[in-house]
């Protein structure tokens, strides 16, 4: 596939990989509060957005972004309005909405919405994704104590006044943004994982909070690489060849954690 | 009282799904004083504090002194035992830059294990992996970390042994001579009552009784609080060995 490196310019590899690592950031937060399924049905909900905004000729970007907010807003009246258990709902809702969303999709781009195409992206599109990656990435070091606050001791997080539920609701939005971003790489199936793998990973080698934040953001750049590297010399699509990378690494962190 | 008061409650009620845990409690608490909420198993203790910190939503009057600083130490905090959080980490959670504190709080967190007498290796354990009563004392020294001037305390001692259970008595006893600080805690145990508090609160959803201990806890009120059970009379004499009085 010798498009691959020769066609798409530098700047397409440093954006997949600000998502990827913006991804990996956020995903050791998604980790530690239980949402892993949660985000990855949650990249369902694009593809319906992905649709609308391919029939209607709007940037696909804000077709998936208008999209995933609804279901961040719902993901997070659930938590806050009521005791019941998020993944049901949303296990129902989302895989509704990726069934709707496959039947309006164009078959033409259906195969580019499900599984992302890192050589169409345009520049634009690249600059936005790094920009974005960027601003998510200070706003996620910036939530950090609140947020684990959230997790570890909500109850003395209120007592020392953090923001929780601000917080919160701007760490789903952060997340919406990045799953948005990311659709364009890896597609709508498997978005949600590139969130989540890279932290579960690094969730096996870390003892520390410090740790696990940089080893996930790591391991996400590695799974990049090393998916690039696969799909330039396998000739296979980019973004299954990202996500193999990660479970690879997952693979290797169990092994060392067994050891 | 003359003295200063830091906690003003009137007329303060808690609902729960329609059933009212708290009814119309009133209390004042003097700058300074230890206070124990004593009373049976769902009389509404662990609310009560709840309430004060401002974790539920409540009626009637809470009023905290201006200069009031609160330090919560919680009951039952439980925390996952592979969450990746050591307990410096969990510390720096006191500052606003969080982890990138690190360098500038070393020393004082190290001072905080020291004193509640946890090992300084465990800085670097998970905060999961402690024992419940190491974990017990890092939430003290956690509470007491920004130097309040009031420590609520839901059962000081839950899940701690003996000896664990008298160091922490006497690090509250000592918090209490050396820097006037004012405690509120929760206790079911009637010997701790007698032997730390200053006012005792006997709470069965409304109050029942209040004021100093000898004199607040008559046998009718206590026949009052939990039931007219009269086998609990004879602890009274004998608080030492008296480990659980419910």
């Amino acid at each position: 596939m010798d498009s691959l490196i020769n066609g798409i310019g530098f700047i397409n590899i440093l954006a997949i990989l600000a998502t990827s690592v913006a991804a990996g950031f956020l995903g050791v937060f998604l980790v530690m509060r239980r949402m892993s399924l949660v985000s990855d049905a949650l990249s369902h909900v694009a593809l319906p957005g992905l649709a609308l905004a391919l029939l209607w000729n709007i940037q696909p970007f804000f077709g998936a972004f208008a999209f995933l907010l609804v279901g961040i807003v719902l993901i997070y009246l659930i938590q806050q309005r009521t005791n019941l258990p998020a993944d049901a709902i949303v296990g129902v809702l989302f895989t509704a909405s990726l069934a709707v969303g496959i039947l309006l999709t164009p078959e033409p781009e259906l195969l580019e919405a499900l599984f992302g195409d890192f050589t169409k992206i345009s520049s634009f599109e690249a600059w936005t994704a790094i920009i974005v990656s960027l601003l998510v990435l200070a706003g996620t070091i910036f939530s950090s104590r609140t947020l684990m606050f959230s997790i570890a001791a909500p109850d003395l997080g209120h007592v020392s006044k953090a923001r929780l539920k601000t917080v919160e609701f701007i760490f789903l939005v952060m997340v919406a943004l990045i799953v948005a971003l990311g659709i364009k790489f890896v597609g709508t199936l498997l978005m949600g994982t590139l969130t989540i793998i890279p932290a579960a990973a690094a969730k096996n080698i870390s003892k520390s909070f410090a740790a696990f934040c940089v080893s996930s953001i790591v391991i996400a750049a590695l799974s990049v690489f090393l998916g690039l590297a696969a799909s330039y010399w396998l000739d296979i699509l980019a973004g299954p060849a990202v996500i193999l990378a990660g479970v690879f690494l997952f693979l290797l962190t169990l092994v060392s954690k067994r050891a | 009282m003359g003295q200063e008061s830091i906690l003003e409650v009137s007329g303060l009620s808690v609902v729960f799904y329609g059933e009212e845990v708290l009814r119309d409690v009133s209390f004042v608490v003097p700058k300074g004083e230890v206070v124990a909420i004593l009373g049976p198993n769902g009389a509404g203790k662990s609310v009560l504090l709840k309430t004060l910190v401002g974790l539920l939503p409540y009626k009637g009057k809470i009023v905290w002194s201006k200069d009031a600083k609160i330090g919560y130490v919680p009951q039952r905090f439980q925390v996952e035992k592979s969450l990746p959080l050591t307990v410096r980490e969990f510390f720096l959670l006191h500052a606003a830059k969080f982890i990138f504190a690190r360098g500038e709080m070393e020393n004082k967190i190290q001072e905080s294990l020291r004193m509640v007498q946890v090992a300084e290796s465990s800085i670097d354990e998970r905060l999961g992996t402690l024992s419940g009563g190491q974990l017990q004392r890092v939430l003290i020294a956690w509470a007491l970390f920004d130097k309040p001037n009031v420590l609520l305390f839901d059962e000081p001692t839950a899940g701690i042994d003996a000896t664990g259970e008298q160091t922490i008595y006497n690090l509250l006893h000592e918090l209490q001579d050396r820097f006037g600080i004012t405690i509120i805690l929760v206790s079911h145990e009637l010997n701790i009552v007698y032997r730390y508090a200053t006012t005792v609160l006997c709470l069965n959803r409304s109050l029942v009784c209040s004021g100093a201990p000898r004199e607040a806890l008559t046998p009718e009120t206590l026949a009052k609080l939990y039931g007219g059970e009269p086998a609990y009379y004879h602890h009274l004499h004998d608080v030492h060995e008296t480990e659980d009085i419910i």
